[in-house]
């Protein structure tokens, strides 16, 4: 959608926003703009950089490299993420790189975790519809940081983001962009735990990636 | 049958012959020229004398040579043909001037009369375009370096002829008084030559189209035949008239209509003629082989034939090695251009006509040209047989054909732009792949970079085999030459039925052409970059790239079930025309129907957008 974003020098915080449609995005594409406009921010739009899927595995890596602060922004689709940063997890977090024996290329950085969901936060509770609250969604994003030594930030979400109105909306902006210029000087910070350190013995290594995606990742 | 009219006994006597004897030639591995040629010979006067009009035949049959070069200037694009003007005067004057020298040297020096000397030296400097194009053509060699500089000279000649013709009068006049044309006829004759060419030039090209678009539309196909026809002869006609040579006049005619859309029509149409009247030229020449000179003095008729093949042949052997043209493919060269030709009848017949020369001389020499066309073909055997082994065997020339036995389980025919896509990512993937071109300098520009590409024509069996086709899996057909890629197919079906074949298709009929043959990977050359760029459009007018992309599938989708639904009617125009327009309008309906829901359901919802999977 945008121009390709120039990756500041200095650029600390890297913001991984997948919509894979802009156009019905009200709240997400306007989270992307402002985190595009704040120095010391990388954003990438991932369904522009790659709307083929060819996920370049060497220049992403290079990208989280460089940041201190990992941000995945999307909208909520079936309980999880869209398909391209699933796939962006896939084939860039590589064995050896950012997990198993060396990989620490992503150990004491930050993941955290901004989206928005369609359904209101009610229906997200054993009564409802949802049958589930949100946080019964999360642990993949959490144990995903955590195999790869990465501290899982509070995520923040806003729920019923199609009927959210205009000033809910540009209050829920005003809180990301003020959390981003913040970090990591957040209040909540000392009451988190450190990470848990997560070791994958050498038998449980993925047979299939051990050969091609091993060579990929820098060591 | 005792009063049957002329023509009747002619044709029946032509036909005879050919059928008779050309494919006897084939079946002896001879060729077809020797075919003819020796058909002329059995019914000429000094065969069974069945003819006798030998002259006036000959006239007639070369217009055959006229219709070839309107059929080669069919295969020429204005621009290529620009681009060979290099080639064309460089080379071409270069061949002509020196070998006519040589011979004027030789002979003059021999004691030959300096006027005699000099009429024989350019007439014999000329070679025959209806022999080197025909056999060009049979071995597939137009594209390569020899073919395209054998083309440019002889190109040229048809072009010198025109001088040389000019200069029969003077010689002759100079015999009797020193008299010279004035130069006001002169100057009226070379503006009459300007103002046809201009006419055949901007008439090809701003009349004749809509002019055969008006004619094809009165749907009868005999007329568009007899239009082509006319086409030819009026431009011949116009040209003979300025006293221009009729076959470079149709050649200009058919490079004039190279790009226009009827030129395969054009092309269907008068081929059968082309190829009759060339074979009863070439009947008319061993016809006109006067064997009563030569028995009368064979030493000095074999003396002239051998020592005007030598002298040409070492000088343009010195043409081919300045040209830096593969070792391989000098002998044909060298041979094809060293043969006298049709041209130099024309040039001995006028000299005797401004009597430069007596008519013994003139029969003797044109004697000599007509032996020389006869041994051609004839040595052309020899050289196939003996020489061609020597070379692949011996002295490994840099372009040998493939010969040592391949077995890589991809062969790739045509390593041109997409061919070497191919080649370069199964390389990538570290899968051998055999490759295979025909044209010269493409594979030398490809070995320059590293790629081993073999030098040969994926179109002969022997080559295939040789391959590794017999073992092979895939079979990748990336010639961009229609005939040749279906030539390919046929080949490899018949031959080698387990072959799963890749191949690349020009246009839609390229396409049919292939689904006929039963070819199940079929890619259109230009569909999915034509995606690509009508993607890049979109984002550049808004679309998200991701969105664009989804476009342009859901549009691929749609085109190649089109494609195949359009497949069992591609013979017939009018279901094919019908099933396009329900295809597409379907499509439009389609979109129209989607973009309508999604603006029905975001008013519905006011405010509220449909969310993340609003566009499934």
């Amino acid at each position: 959608m945008s121009a390709e974003t120039l990756t500041p020098p200095s650029a600390n915080t890297c913001v991984l926003a997948a919509h894979p449609n802009w156009r019905e995005s009200r709240v997400n594409r306007q989270m992307f703009s402002t985190a595009g406009a704040l120095t010391g921010v990388d954003a990438v739009d991932l369904y522009a950089r790659y709307p083929d899927y060819a996920i370049d595995i060497p220049a992403e890596q290079a990208r989280v490299t460089r940041a201190q602060l990992l941000v995945l922004l999307h909208p909520v689709q079936w309980y999880s993420m869209p398909a391209l940063l699933k796939l962006w997890l896939d084939e860039v977090l590589t064995y050896g790189w950012a997990y198993g024996p060396g990989g620490t290329a992503l150990a004491g950085k930050d993941l955290w975790l901004v989206c928005t969901t369609g359904g209101p936060e009610s229906s997200y509770h054993p009564q409802s519809y949802n049958r589930y609250f949100f946080d019964a969604f999360l642990p993949p994003y959490e144990q995903t940081a955590a195999l790869c030594g990465m501290r899982f930030l509070p995520p923040l979400v806003l729920h019923g983001a199609h009927s959210a109105d205009e000033a809910e909306v540009n209050a829920h902006v005003a809180t990301f962009r003020n959390r981003l210029q913040t970090w990591p000087l957040w209040p909540e910070m000392d009451e988190l735990d450190s990470c848990p350190a997560c070791a994958v013995p050498t038998s449980d290594r993925p047979a299939s990636q051990d050969a091609h995606n091993i060579e990929e990742g820098p060591r | 049958m005792e009063h049957a009219p002329a023509w009747l006994t002619n044709s029946l006597i032509y036909l005879g012959a050919a059928v008779f004897a050309v494919p006897l030639s084939k079946a002896l591995g001879l060729g077809s020229i020797i075919g003819y040629l020796a058909a002329g010979i059995a019914i000429g006067p000094w065969g069974l004398g069945l003819v006798t009009e030998v002259e006036d035949i000959l006239h007639f049959a070369e217009f055959g040579v006229v219709l070839m070069l309107f059929l080669v200037g069919l295969e020429l694009q204005p621009q290529r043909l620009w681009q060979m003007r290099r080639p064309i005067f460089g080379w071409g004057s270069a061949q002509v001037l020196a070998c006519a020298a040589l011979l004027f040297a030789v002979g003059w020096g021999a004691g030959v009369p300096w006027r005699i000397a000099l009429v024989a030296a350019l007439g014999l400097a000329l070679s025959s375009t209806a022999v080197a194009l025909q056999v060009m053509g049979e071995r597939n060699l137009m594209n390569t370096s020899s073919g395209k500089s054998g083309f440019s000279i002889l190109l040229f000649q048809d072009v010198a002829a025109i001088p040389i013709l000019a200069l029969m009068p003077l010689l002759g006049l100079a015999l009797e008084s020193n008299q010279a044309t004035p130069p006001a006829e002169t100057f009226q004759s070379a503006m009459k030559i300007v103002a046809i060419v201009l006419a055949i030039v901007f008439g090809g090209r701003l009349v004749l189209r809509p002019l055969l678009r008006w004619i094809a539309k009165s749907d009868t196909p005999e007329i568009f035949t007899a239009a082509a026809l006319l086409l030819v002869v009026a431009t011949a006609a116009l040209m003979q008239w300025a006293g221009l040579s009729m076959a470079l006049g149709a050649f200009l005619a058919g490079v004039l209509l190279a790009d226009s859309e009827y030129r395969r029509e054009l092309e269907t149409d008068i081929e059968p003629f082309k190829g009759l009247l060339l074979g009863l030229f070439f009947i008319a020449v061993g016809m006109s082989i006067d064997f009563g000179v030569i028995l009368q003095s064979p030493g000095l008729m074999a003396l002239i034939v051998l020592g005007f093949l030598l002298l040409k042949g070492l000088m343009i052997y010195g043409l081919a090695w300045l040209m830096d043209m593969p070792t391989q493919e000098r002998p044909v060269f060298v041979l094809l251009l060293a043969q006298g030709g049709e041209f130099a009848f024309v040039v001995f017949q006028a000299a005797a006509g401004a009597s430069v020369f007596s008519s013994e001389v003139a029969s003797l020499l044109v004697g000599a040209v007509a032996i020389s066309m006869l041994l051609g073909p004839l040595v052309l055997v020899l050289i196939d047989k003996l020489l061609m082994p020597h070379y692949a065997r011996h002295n490994k020339p840099t372009l040998a054909e493939i010969d040592e036995p391949q077995d890589a389980p991809v062969i790739i025919a045509g390593f041109g732009r997409y061919g070497q896509i191919i080649g370069r990512m199964l390389s990538a993937q570290g899968m051998a792949a055999t490759v295979l071109d025909h044209d010269a300098e493409m594979v030398e520009a490809a070995r320059t970079f590293g790629y081993q590409v073999f030098y040969g024509d994926a179109t002969r069996l022997d080559l295939l085999r040789t391959a590794g086709a017999g073992s092979a899996k895939v079979l990748v057909v990336a010639v961009d030459d229609v005939t040749q890629s279906l030539a390919l197919v046929d080949l490899a079906r018949e031959h080698f039925p387990h072959l799963q074949i890749v191949a690349r298709a020009r246009d839609v009929t390229h396409w049919n052409e292939l689904r006929d043959r039963g070819v199940a990977h079929i890619e259109r050359e230009l569909f999915e970059s034509s995606l690509r760029s009508a993607r890049n459009v979109l984002e550049l007018m808004g679309q998200a790239p991701h969105e664009a992309r989804q476009h342009a599938m859901r549009f691929r989708r749609h085109n190649l079930e089109l494609f195949e639904q359009m497949y069992p009617h591609h013979k017939d125009r009018a279901k094919l025309i019908a099933v396009v327009k329900q295809g597409r309008s379907q499509l439009e309906a389609q979109m129209a129907q989607e973009r309508a829901d999604r603006a029905a359901v975001s008013a519905a919802h006011g405010q509220r957008s449909p969310g993340w999977d609003a566009d499934t």
